[in-house]
């Protein structure tokens, strides 16, 4: 079997946890931490199935989940930033909230498909050699994510509200007197973190030829979570470790189809196992800095309270 | 007056509760899935909606995505406060939970779904799917062109083993050059998973992809790549329209008329040995029809071959038979029973894998 094709696959299973983490990514550094995504990628991906599979029409599917798991997500933004609530408890309610409602709004609709996404090659770049197959010969989403990596990093790096809004996660009480709106600038990062996740939810249903089911997105939203802090708060890192993530959780089924006879649980724990290797490694690293957390990461911000 | 009209009306409903409750016959599930999961849990409360169906007296009421543990054991306990007189628990790990409350109410009949522990007021119930599996083996054993059969396995438990072995049986009964490979999931549940082992399996050559797995995943995955495959659970023959050939699948309608019929007459005092374990002659098991693609001559083995079994002169795991290592299972004429094959830890002849724990 060409490794090329295995690659491509890996490229294309691991598109959602990338667009899902880099949400994550932009709301973490205003300070927010959502740990929603789990129920956001639900609610995204069953919205996206029924108005693609009601119309037909898989655009519309993505855009209908991105605007609903957008608006979902100010659920989170309102109790957190403008009710300045405990983050952690709010992200895991939203969890909750949104495999529930995704679940039972899909009731009656298990099993089955709407139309998927089908790859486009791209004109000159699929002919460059091993990397025109397994990175240019994938679906629209798919390419729209490797786009969002670079945009995000220009985004948060390059650009004034970029800085705003890093300023916004490592020292809120200073970005306000700079007269930086925190609450506006939070609330955008969050919403911009729900829409990711509804569409990394939706590349499921609609990029996946995934059937539904009410655990279609079995743990992706909680890896997402890990996957940040592993690409310690940099977009291309983020990308880096899902792709990889992806490939060691590919590895365990090629192995066993081989007849390799390592135990299956040890190949299941391998992407944990390397997720806790790396960690430990870029810590003992940069063991005089700082992680790369943002400074205010979980902490809501109440003007003239003190940090 | 508010307040008046407020207590009024609690009388009231609570005096509809009383009379609805009070002379019915009450009938509890205990799920740990979700009645939507179009597989393992949607058939038991397929058999739930027929006992409504042909018991109109009766009232059922059911608990759906119920942990296996502490919590399982809560909520069966308040189905049993509550007067239900028959609780049904549908999983292996609501076992001991069912044992320990089961104590506390004689009174209650349990009936537990796929275990062993039983006591006077416990009994158990399953079915003998791992001859619906011999059959769809038979079918995949006949359509087999590179003899190489790919089965997607959930968790290395003696119930996935014993389908495994007998799915491996009825392929080389009818072609003994088949073998069946076998990739873990170690999860009932899990599409990405299910779709990995997929792909994995056709790129070392598989032809015809078996599934133990409750998603569909295993299926579209075939479909996309034009391999045949065989479901389990449910006839998901929808998502595989080209490729599906059968699917194994549960109907426990009739376990369940039978249990609610002779609790409701009294007419068992005492469960200790009451054990449903029936195969293809109840129905409890059944495989999907058979789909075009699967040629008349396969069809008339595989009616055959069910007729044997239900006239009970073709027993599967019959000798001589060897075991994955090469050392002697069951000498010739030999029939293993159900101790062996409840308990069966390890693989026949014919099986690429390892069971984890060995």
């Amino acid at each position: 079997m060409d490794i090329l094709l295995i690659l491509a696959y890996i490229i294309h299973a691991s598109t959602p946890i990338v667009l899902v983490s880099l949400g994550e990514l932009v709301s973490e550094k205003s300070g927010v931490l959502n740990l929603g995504l789990e129920g956001m990628m639900m609610i995204g991906a069953f919205s996206g199935f029924y108005v693609g599979y009601l119309t037909g029409n898989i655009l519309l599917g993505i855009v209908a989940s991105v605007l609903i798991t957008g608006i979902f997500s100010l659920i989170h933004a309102f109790l957190t930033i403008t009710l300045h609530s405990n983050q952690v408890v709010s992200g895991l309610a939203l969890t909750f909230l949104g495999t529930g409602l995704a679940s039972f709004s899909g009731r009656g609709f298990i099993n089955t498909s709407a139309q998927s996404l089908q790859a486009i090659k791209i004109p000159l770049l699929s002919n460059i050699p091993i990397l025109g197959v397994v990175f240019f010969n994938q679906n629209i989403l798919v390419y729209f994510s490797y786009f969002v990596i670079f945009l995000i990093l220009f985004f948060i790096y390059k650009t004034r509200p970029g800085l705003e809004l890093q300023f916004c996660g490592e020292s809120p009480s200073t970005s306000d007197t700079a007269g930086i709106n925190i609450t506006f600038v939070r609330y955008k990062a969050v919403v911009f973190g729900g829409m990711m996740a509804g569409l990394g939810g939706a590349f499921l249903t609609l990029a996946d030829s995934s059937p539904w089911s009410d655990q279609i997105t079995a743990g992706r939203g909680w890896i997402a979570v890990a996957i940040v802090i592993f690409g310690r708060w940099n977009p291309l890192l983020v990308g880096a470790g899902s792709y990889l993530f992806g490939a060691l959780n590919s590895l365990q089924f090629k192995l066993q189809a081989r007849g390799i006879d390592i135990s299956p649980y040890i190949l299941g724990m391998l992407p944990y196992l390397f997720t806790i290797v790396i960690l430990s490694i870029t810590s003992i690293k940069v063991i005089s800095k700082r992680w790369g957390a943002p400074e205010s990461l979980g902490n809501p911000y109440i003007r003239e309270d003190r940090e | 007056m508010k307040r008046l009209t407020i207590i009024v009306l609690i009388a009231l409903f609570s005096m509809i509760g009383c009379k609805k409750t009070n002379d019915q016959f009450k009938v509890a599930f205990v799920y740990v899935g979700s009645v939507n999961d179009g597989g393992w849990t949607a058939s038991h409360d397929e058999g739930r909606l027929e006992i409504e169906k042909m018991f109109p007296d009766v009232q059922t009421s059911y608990v759906e995505n119920v942990p296996e543990g502490a919590e399982a054991e809560r909520i069966i306990t308040t189905f049993a406060k509550k007067g239900f007189n028959v609780i049904f628990t549908a999983s292996f790990g609501f076992m001991d939970p069912t044992i320990n409350v089961a104590k506390k109410f004689p009174e209650t009949v349990f009936m537990h779904c796929s275990g062993y522990k039983r006591a006077e007021n416990v009994g158990t119930y399953f079915g003998r799917m791992y001859q619906a599996k011999y059959l769809a083996g038979i079918v995949a054993g006949k359509m087999t062109v590179t003899n190489k059969i790919g089965y997607i396995a959930p968790h290395p438990i003696p119930e996935v083993i014993r389908h495994i072995n007998a799915f491996t049986l009825g392929a080389r009964k009818v072609n003994p050059e088949a073998s069946v490979r076998v990739i873990w999931t170690n999860s009932w549940f899990d599409i990405q998973k299910e779709k990995e082992a997929a792909y994995s399996l056709i790129e070392v050559g598989t032809d015809i992809l078996a599934s133990g797995c409750d998603s569909s995943a295993a299926l579209v995955v075939a479909e996309e790549k034009g391999v045949k495959c065989i479901g389990y659970d449910s006839d998901a023959r929808a998502v595989a329209k080209n490729t599906f050939l059968t699917a194994p699948m549960w109907n426990w309608i009739s376990v369940y008329a039978d249990i609610v019929g002779k609790a409701k007459n009294k007419e068992i005092s005492d469960y200790t040995n009451v054990d449903y374990w029936n195969g293809l002659e109840t129905n409890v098991i059944k495989l999907a029809p058979l789909s075009d693609l699967v040629p008349q001559d396969v069809k008339n083995i595989v009616t055959d071959t069910t007729q044997l079994i239900i006239q009970g002169e073709e027993k599967i795991f019959t000798g001589p038979l060897k075991k994955q290592d090469g050392s002697d299972f069951l000498s010739e004429n030999e029939v293993a029973d159900d101790g062996t094959l409840l308990s069966m830890m390890f693989f026949v002849e014919g099986v690429n894998g390892v069971i984890p724990l060995n």
